[in-house]
């Protein structure tokens, strides 16, 4: 846990997104900062997702501004803005691999084309030291539809890292995965940062990948972030009684 | 941006609004493609992966379709030449048939269902399991890499796929010539070859490159618009479906008029 939060990395102040007549966000402000994990708590459909889409420019907010590494991601040209997404990796919440690709060439397509003049030797080298750093290294040449639902979580979050990315965007890592898939998950998220040094939002439904991956927690509710804190400050003080329902409705599940 | 326009009360009608908002979406999808199409990276193992999967998915059920309406349209044009005594026409007849209207219409038809389809589908499901977001925030251009490729396969593999059900077609009509009218290869194809003209079969060619581009285009913005869940990716197959083979006939209409204004100028 870094003991001090000197360096914000991304600042996030006063952003709107409606939907037509779906207002999501309702004026979000967050902070995340260096070699951090920030969990972020929220019902199902409270926004999460679109958040984390604003960050990375896959939708745009009405209003308000995101910061990351001191850049108005609105105002960056298409070709900065991709430069940004290059230190952002984005695990997506239904793994998003390439259903067209075996794993080996999913891991290869962010990398080859992102980065030139690597030989063979170099990518392979890669690809197998990540997929073996997941647990997976017998799937290389699998393709996702051959996978369970835990195995493509795993290997959505390598994909991402061929990058080296310096922030780590993890959309419910363990939903609809079984409590021990769930603990591999939260290891790999700790395990990540540990390597990788990256500063991570971790989007979940699940207060025991909260609290085990979690530095901070941050709980989105009706549009806005209600309560900020560590896990014991959100929820054993918690006083706001829709934070406080959400714990309970958790934990008595 | 869009919002002022989906905020604000319908300027004429709800539908006829969404019509219009689409018609400019489309156009603007096309218009992404010619600005996209002519630079770097141009993705030619992947515009040539996509050639093989077109010709390899429509052969099977172009060659029989191209051959059985070889035979039958010989076989129901000859009753009325007969009546004057002109089944010796026959084979001019069929070859200007062939190439002018029947190879394209029946490949670019056969395509539009086969490959449109697949392309409608692969490329909704990619959009609703966020795949496409996946390659954007990867910093790799999906619309380079899915659009552009798909509708440069197409475009440059109808026209191809048009010469050879033209051929195929006029092998089925040689058979049922050949057995009724006992006219050998040689001057089947002769006279095959002397009914048509230069631009009989660069105007059929032209026209193929436009149903081919419309088949992929078509079959790319159906499904990069489908709306989100499993539903809209049966729904994209099926509307680009439909839609290009509406566009298909319209082209075929206009290219009636264009090359009739040419051929007779
Ligand atoms: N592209 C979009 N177009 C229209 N509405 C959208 C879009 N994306 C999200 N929404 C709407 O925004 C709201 C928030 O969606 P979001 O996906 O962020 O929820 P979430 O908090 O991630 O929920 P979950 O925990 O179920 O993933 C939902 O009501 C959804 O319908
Ligand atoms: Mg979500």
């Amino acid at each position: 846990m870094p003991s001090d939060y000197t360096k914000k990395i991304v600042e996030i102040r006063g952003v709107k997104k409606s939907f037509d007549e779906n207002h999501v966000l309702r004026g979000v402000d967050l902070d995340l900062y260096e070699r951090e994990n920030l969990v972020v708590l929220g019902k199902s459909g409270s926004g999460k997702s679109v958040l984390i889409k604003l960050m990375v420019g896959l939708l745009q907010q009405d209003e308000g501004t995101i910061n990351i590494f001191g850049q108005d991601t609105t105002k960056l040209s298409l070709k900065d803005l991709n430069k940004l997404r290059l230190k952002i990796g984005f695990a997506f919440q239904a793994s998003a691999l390439y259903d067209s690709m075996t794993v080996r060439e999913n891991m290869e397509f962010p990398l080859v084309r992102n980065v030139k003049n690597l030989t063979r030797k170099e990518i392979n080298l890669k690809v197998e030291g990540l997929l073996d750093s997941v647990g997976l290294p017998k799937t290389i040449n699998q393709m996702p539809a051959e996978l369970s639902g835990g195995q493509k979580k795993r290997i959505g979050i390598a994909r991402t890292l061929v990058l080296e990315p310096e922030i780590m965007l993890y959309d419910e890592p363990t939903a609809g995965l079984d409590p021990t898939t769930c603990i591999d998950i939260n290891n790999l998220i700790n395990q990540v940062r540990e390597e990788y040094n990256t500063s991570s939002i971790v989007i979940t439904h699940d207060l025991t990948c909260a609290k085990v991956t979690g530095d901070r927690m941050a709980v989105l509710i009706e549009g806005q972030f209600q309560a900020i804190g560590s896990f014991e400050e959100v929820f054993a003080q918690a006083k706001d009684p829709k934070v406080k329902s959400f714990y309970d409705y958790n934990f008595i599940q | 941006m869009s919002e002022n326009i989906e905020r604000n009360k319908p300027v004429i009608s709800k539908k006829l609004d969404k019509f219009f908002t689409g018609l400019a979406d489309a156009f603007r999808f096309v218009k992404r493609f010619f600005q996209e199409v002519w630079f770097p990276p141009y993705e030619f193992k992947e515009v040539l992966r996509q050639c093989y999967e077109i010709g390899y998915r429509s052969l099977p059920l172009i060659s029989l379709t191209g051959f059985i309406v070889g035979i039958v349209f010989t076989n129901q044009s000859r009753p009325s030449l007969s009546e004057f005594g002109a089944t010796s026409w026959l084979p001019a007849l069929i070859s200007i048939a062939i190439i002018r209207a029947m190879g394209p219409l029946v490949t670019a038809l056969i395509a539009a269902g086969k490959v449109g389809s697949s392309i409608g589908a692969e490329i909704g499901s990619m959009k609703v399991t966020e795949q496409i977001d996946a390659m954007e925030v990867s910093a790799i251009n999906p619309f380079k890499y899915l659009v552009v490729t798909r509708t440069i396969a197409t475009t440059l593999m109808i026209p191809i796929l048009v010469l050879y059900t033209d051929f195929v077609a006029l092998i089925g009509s040689f058979i049922n010539v050949n057995q009724n009218e006992l006219v050998s290869l040689s001057t089947f194809f002769v006279q095959v070859f002397e009914a048509i003209s230069f631009l009989d079969v660069f105007s059929s060619l032209i026209k193929s490159l436009v149903f081919g581009f419309t088949i992929g285009i078509v079959g790319c913005y159906k499904g990069y618009n489908s709306s989100n869940g499993t539903e809209g990716v049966g729904k994209a197959a099926n509307a680009s479906v439909v839609m290009s083979m509406f566009l298909i006939f319209i082209e075929e209409l206009l290219a009636l008029q264009i090359v009739n204004a040419i051929r007779y100028a």
